[in-house]
């Protein structure tokens, strides 16, 4: 100690306590640091857009979204006969084209569904997330889905020559973008494979594309629209003796809590993704439009854990 | 020479106590709310990820909330919750920014639980409003809880005219919060 000056020592003094000003002086601001940390997240957290649509069918096809995991959603698919019947034909509601089916959330990226069309079909399908748009520290532009469905045709008036012909597939991708919170829009490039063609000039897959949008109006109405354009398209096919055109509906999207409402018109009378965009017949006229719904409601068969309260 | 140790030591002794300001924290903080109403199914959601700290000298205190944090039952509900009632793109967190009035008489050396009460700026969806919230900091081994009831009027923060019946006009929030 004695080596150490007492000048010496009273600049350790004044060092020390020069130091503790200092301490003193970063009292922490916990309200400064959350706004920091606030401006730190948006560049180091991903957010991943939700909602891209209202529900997992667009009208007819399939939408990018899926059911929740563990939740169960029946859905009540009605398309109805041409608005010209009138008045006296109740604007077409006299007849109708039903399909039945539920759908159940697997987990967060699969969803399965199977389903009865009025006429002996049975369709069945399967729906994966193979990418989420995001924002944040990931950035994806798009979300991108795979959807893989089966139909089996319990007709026995039909000539099928193998049990095999009964069956036909569809695969789609799936790309939509949620652009803003008014503004979605979705490319869905789509095979559908049948097992038997009439002739052999018919080739057993037929290409086509599909487009969907919303509009989000309200909080609770989208105005929605779907086109799907056929690629094959050979000149000896027909369907019923006629031409098929491409498929066109527009329709709005309702949200009442746990049900979404669907109500749209159509070109098509039919739901099954084979059906409505290989098999539609009427051009978009008054002769041929038809007004349709879907109905689902959720119920929550098996809630994830972290969430049971 | 020995006035000079003595003075170090004790200006040491000073920094040492304005250094012992403690921040305590936590990532994983549980806010969860209650706003079933009439409707049948029950709207409550949990969120298990808050992000909380305080300062045990000056009582400081803030709660950041990830909106979309929040979990749902129902993955519907969740959607239109972030969609509709949150706008969680436009407003991903909520947060509270606010001071422990009472905080000097919480002692942190000793187990137990102490009232407490926070006073501050509650922000949701965009928009502020102060609020004060009683609840209790249980200490057991130095390391505190925080405990909150409190009833968040909806209309006051959530855009949208519908918030009907179905939903109750105030969500019955519960805070817990265990900090390091």
């Amino acid at each position: 100690m004695k080596i150490v000056s007492k000048k010496k020592a009273f600049a350790i003094i004044i060092a020390l306590v020069s130091t503790c000003k200092i301490a003193s002086a970063q009292d922490v601001d916990l309200f400064k640091s959350l706004d920091e940390q606030d401006k730190k997240d948006k560049q180091n957290q991903t957010d991943y857009t939700t909602a891209i649509f209202k529900t997992t069918r667009m009208i007819n096809g399939q939408s990018i979204e899926n059911v929740g995991a563990g939740v169960l959603d029946v859905k009540i698919s009605h398309r109805f006969t041409p608005i010209n019947a009138g008045a006296k034909g109740l604007w077409g509601l006299d007849g109708a084209n039903m399909r039945m089916g539920v759908d159940y959330g697997i987990n967060r990226w699969a969803m399965v569904g199977i389903g009865r069309t009025k006429g002996g079909l049975f369709d069945g399908f399967a729906k994966v997330k193979l990418l989420r748009q995001s924002t944040g520290k990931v950035k994806m532009p798009v979300s991108v889905s795979l959807s893989g469905g089966a139909i089996w045709s319990t007709d026995k008036a039909s000539t099928y020559n193998n049990y095999s012909d009964r069956f036909n597939y569809s695969l789609q991708a799936i790309v939509a973008r949620k652009f803003n919170d008014y503004i979605s829009l979705q490319v869905v490039p789509t095979v559908i494979h049948y097992n038997s063609v009439e002739k052999s000039s018919i080739p057993n897959d037929f290409y086509s594309i599909g487009f969907g949008g919303r509009l989000r109006l309200t909080k609770r109405v989208n105005l929605t629209a779907e086109y799907y354009y056929r690629l094959t398209n050979p000149s000896d096919y027909t369907y019923g003796g006629s031409k098929p055109v491409n498929c066109l509906s527009v329709g709005f999207d309702i949200e009442t809590g746990g049900h979404v409402f669907q109500f749209h018109f159509s070109n098509s009378p039919d739901m099954n993704d084979r059906s409505f965009i290989n098999e539609t017949t009427q051009k978009w006229n008054v002769d041929a439009v038809r007004f349709g719904f879907n109905i689902a409601r959720v119920f929550v068969i098996n809630a994830p854990k972290a969430v049971k309260i | 020479m020995k006035k000079i140790i003595l003075i170090a030591s004790f200006s040491a002794l000073i920094g040492t106590s304005a250094m012992s300001q403690k921040v305590y924290q936590t990532k994983t903080g549980q806010i969860s709310f209650d706003a079933t109403g009439t409707c049948a199914e029950p709207i409550k959601a949990t969120n298990n990820q808050v992000d909380s700290k305080f300062v045990d000298k000056t009582g400081q205190i803030v709660f950041s909330v990830l909106i979309k944090g929040f979990k749902f039952p129902n993955a519907l509900m969740e959607d239109h919750f972030n969609e509709n009632y949150m706008e969680s793109s436009k407003f991903p967190k909520a947060d509270f920014k606010g001071f422990i009035t009472n905080i000097s008489s919480v002692n942190f050396a000793k187990d137990g639980t102490y009232d407490a009460t926070a006073k501050g700026n509650l922000t949701i969806d965009g928009k502020s409003k102060e609020i004060t919230v009683p609840g209790t900091i249980t200490i057991e081994k130095g390391k505190p809880t925080i405990k909150a009831s409190l009833n968040i009027p909806l209309k006051e923060f959530i855009h949208g005219s519908y918030i009907g019946s179905q939903i109750l006009d105030v969500a019955k929030t519960t805070v817990v919060c265990k900090y390091e």
